[in-house]
């Protein structure tokens, strides 16, 4: 009964999406209302069946029925129940069941916010999301239905991917998505205002909240799922270069551009065009991800299958580019700049810099990840660029934001004298020059981890110094010193939340910078009761025992971790069979420290108990990414609140 | 100069340097996919392969003490020893495919530094024999006493 009712909801949202597209843009053209109140119905329809789909889902995983495919697939009836709720994205199928509904939820909040406000960008705003909206409910019908009935009803299902069950990923693709989706909203009120031929800086103004929180949330979903691979996958590895992560990666990187060269417009009203296209990308690249990741066309745990749903995606994102450049064409006379950039100093130039750096490491990021594919489609040959090519590409482009991350917020805007440039950087740049030596001094040789950790404390500098006289200033009125604080952050919260942002940043870069220098691992295979050593910890060997847990069996290894300071930890790193796998999976176990982490991943071992090999790794300083995560939070958060003072 | 001819010249300069990065990159880190015939065909030692293959069945040996493993990859046609240090990942299993990084040295194998285990996402039904006495594991092991 379920696979009937969720394909029927299916199909009737898909109708209504495209309905919904079609009248809205017709109410913009001929100015009926009627047609326009008939979209938004349409819209509620939509999220209505979407909702419905995602509860009929639900009921199916949670009551095991197996007549639903994808439910038999993912699932089993040893799967915890928490897990029977996230096996809802588990695979592709259902994530673009989660992907719709993300997106009908940002376009009622948009008809809510926006129908009254914006009575002539709001009907082609709603045209164009809808019109998103109707394309993944397509694939939701056509390539990746995720109601396909399954006969015979198997007995019992096949399960999770394994590597699926954890928390990171109860929250990893909601993040991520929210993030992709999120894209969807100023892209949308891009279009319009070029249809409407309003180009100016309304649609910027309209969408900036909207712009940082997609930011935020894909900023969130890519660290979550670094800490996911952390203790998952690459045991102390957040990132690998994979195509997947390149995948989510892009549109952050043209996203953070965006967020930054609209301050140039809203500003100067200069890079018109350059901000329309970079939205574009922006959201072509979130669609470009989603084909990268669910065609098949690369190999990885996250492609799930193979079939037609890559010329979906493709066929799909060929429409956006075209359609969305020649609109763009067609409207390029509006599009001067009327500001120009009045010398070489300055903060818009600081900006252009930052945005040149960004885009050029999208595109070794594209090109890191796309170039195999064209080699083995054009000359027959299959290659790999691996993370040697991204980290030699993109460590200096790295380097040179973070130094423009530093300078860009502060110089002056038109042109920067030599007193503002004194004034304001003088003293980080002898702060940052003073870490580095120092750091040199107490032994540190890698020349990398010296010029970021210079760049890094710089930065933190201008970051201080423009915060304590802008304290100190307040105080002058009367204030305590954390009642000024507070007052300016709340006062001039886009500012102040961008510079916490920026921190958050700066403390993942370090983090970035002392995991890759510093960590250390070894692996030695350990006779019960003897220990091994490695930086001052010893891991001895006490013994394998074996359990049955809901829907795997576990070999369990017991190791005592000393490290001279405290006593003894109990550490239980182990392989979990799951009978639908024919290999085991190694649970790692770990410690976190605020300067180390300590990873113990059970290797090989004699089922007799008497030996077992292990590897130890001491991984330093991967905390910061998660503690820079937390502080970029705080900063997003601020910045997204309603701005306290008028807009200047 | 111009200030715009300024802006246009400084632009160009990255974008060279980034050409350049992106140029040295590939050249120094692209490795190159074989199969086991194609590698026999003419192997470059210490040249970086990335090689793929079925782990042929009874090939693979493993000595926890020296942490030395041993299995030959092939392609039904030709069939390459490798050696790599360090447990087999997981994933990783006789009669499945399996692709290494590493290069080929002149003693006639290929030593591996990296090892990738295809993840097989075909269906399968689940059953207790799909791993090999693993029953039998679980009871030597609580009959191990702890």
């Amino acid at each position: 009964m379920i696979p009937e009712l969720g394909y029927g909801a299916t199909v009737a949202a898909f109708v209504l999406a495209l309905w919904g597209a079609v009248a809205a843009a017709m109410s913009a053209r001929t100015g009926r209302a009627a047609l326009l109140r008939s979209g938004e119905r349409a819209a509620v329809g939509a999220w209505v069946l979407i909702t419905a789909c995602i509860a009929l889902m639900l009921y199916a995983f949670l009551t095991f029925d197996f007549s639903v495919q994808y439910v038999a697939v993912n699932t089993n009836r040893g799967t915890p129940f928490y897990y029977r709720i996230t096996a809802l994205w588990g695979a592709l199928e259902g994530s673009i069941v989660l992907w719709s509904w993300m997106l009908s939820i940002y376009t009622l909040i948009v008809v809510v916010q926006y129908r009254r406000r914006q009575p002539e960008l709001y009907p082609w705003v709603l045209s164009v999301m809808l019109g998103i909206l109707a394309f993944f409910l397509l694939v939701m019908t056509i390539p990746a239905p995720p109601f396909e009935r399954l006969t015979p009803i198997p007995a019992d299902g096949r399960g999770l991917n394994p590597l699926l069950q954890d928390s990171g990923m109860i929250t990893h693709p909601v993040a991520l998505y929210l993030g992709f989706t999120g894209f969807t909203v100023p892209f949308a009120f891009a279009m319009a205002a070029l249809v409407v031929g309003r180009t100016g800086e309304e649609w910027i103004t309209i969408t900036r909240r909207w712009t940082i929180i997609a930011w935020y949330f894909l900023s969130l979903g890519l660290l979550i799922g670094g800490w996911w691979s952390c203790h998952v996958l690459g045991w102390g590895g957040y990132w690998a270069w994979d195509p997947v992560e390149n995948a989510a990666f892009m549109p952050w990187l043209t996203g953070t551009a965006f967020l930054h060269s609209v301050m140039i417009q809203e500003r100067r009203s200069m890079l018109k065009l350059w901000n329309l296209a970079l939205i574009i990308l922006t959201f072509g690249l979130t669609i470009f991800g989603t084909f990268l990741t669910r065609s098949g066309i690369i190999g990885s745990v996250h492609s799930f299958t193979q079939g037609s749903i890559g010329v979906f995606f493709l066929g799909f994102l060929a429409l956006v580019l075209l359609g969305s450049f020649s609109l763009l064409a067609s409207r390029i006379e509006r599009l001067r700049a009327e500001g120009v950039l009045d010398s070489v100093v300055t903060r818009e130039s600081m900006f252009l810099l930052n945005n040149l750096f960004l885009v050029a490491a999208t595109f070794t990021v594209f090109f890191g990840t796309v170039f195999p594919l064209l080699s083995e489609a054009v000359r027959g040959v299959k290659i790999s660029v691996g993370a040697p090519f991204f980290n030699l590409v993109n460590i200096p482009v790295f380097l040179a934001l973070l130094f423009l991350m530093g300078v860009g917020p502060l110089i002056a805007w038109r042109r920067a004298s030599g007193a503002n440039l004194k004034r304001n950087f003088l003293k980080p740049v002898v702060a940052g020059l003073v870490a580095a030596g120092t750091l040199r001094a107490l032994g540190v040789a890698n020349g990398l981890v010296l010029t970021a950790m210079a760049l890094v404390v710089f930065v933190a500098g201008t970051i201080a110094l423009d915060l304590f006289r802008a304290v100190r200033a307040r105080r002058r009125s009367g204030d305590d010193w954390g009642a000024a604080t507070w007052g300016l952050l709340l006062r001039q919260n886009r500012r102040y939340g961008g510079f916490i942002v920026h921190l958050g940043i700066l403390v993942i870069s370090l983090g970035v910078a002392g995991s890759q220098a510093w960590s250390v691992q070894k692996e030695v295979t350990l006779d019960r009761g003897q220990s091994m050593e490695l930086a001052g910890y010893q891991v001895r060997f006490d013994g394998l025992s074996g359990s049955e847990e809901s829907n795997h069996a576990k070999v369990t290894g017991t190791f005592t971790v000393t490290n001279g300071r405290a006593g003894g930890d109990v550490l239980h790193p182990a392989k979990k069979f799951y009978p639908q796998e024919q290999t085991p999976i190694a649970a790692v176990d770990y410690r976190l420290g605020f300067f180390e982490d300590i990873y113990l991943v059970l290797g090989d071992f004699a089922s007799d108990g008497s030996h077992a090999t292990v590897k130890l790794q001491v991984n330093r300083m991967v905390s910061w990414l998660w503690l820079g995560g937390l502080v970029l939070t705080l900063g997003a958060a601020l910045a997204i609140l309603p701005d306290a003072r008028r807009p200047a | 100069m111009s200030r715009r001819g300024k802006f246009v010249a400084g632009g160009l300069v990255i974008a060279a340097a980034i050409a350049y990065l992106i140029w040295a990159g590939v050249s120094q880190s692209v490795v190159y996919f074989v199969t086991p015939s194609e590698l026999l065909a003419a192997p470059v030692p210490s040249k970086t392969y990335r090689l793929g293959g079925l782990v042929e069945k009874g090939s693979l040996k493993w000595e926890p003490k020296s942490l030395d493993l041993s299995f030959t990859l092939s392609d039904g046609k030709a069939s390459v020893p490798v050696r790599h240090k360090g447990p087999a990942p997981d994933l990783f299993a006789e009669g499945r495919g399996a692709v290494v990084e590493g290069s080929w040295t002149k003693d006639g194998y290929f030593k591996s530094s990296l090892i990738l285990a295809k993840h097989s996402e075909e269906y399968k039904a689940p059953q207790d024999g799909a791993q090999p006495g693993y029953k039998e594991l679980m009871k030597s092991l609580r009959g191990d006493g702890k």
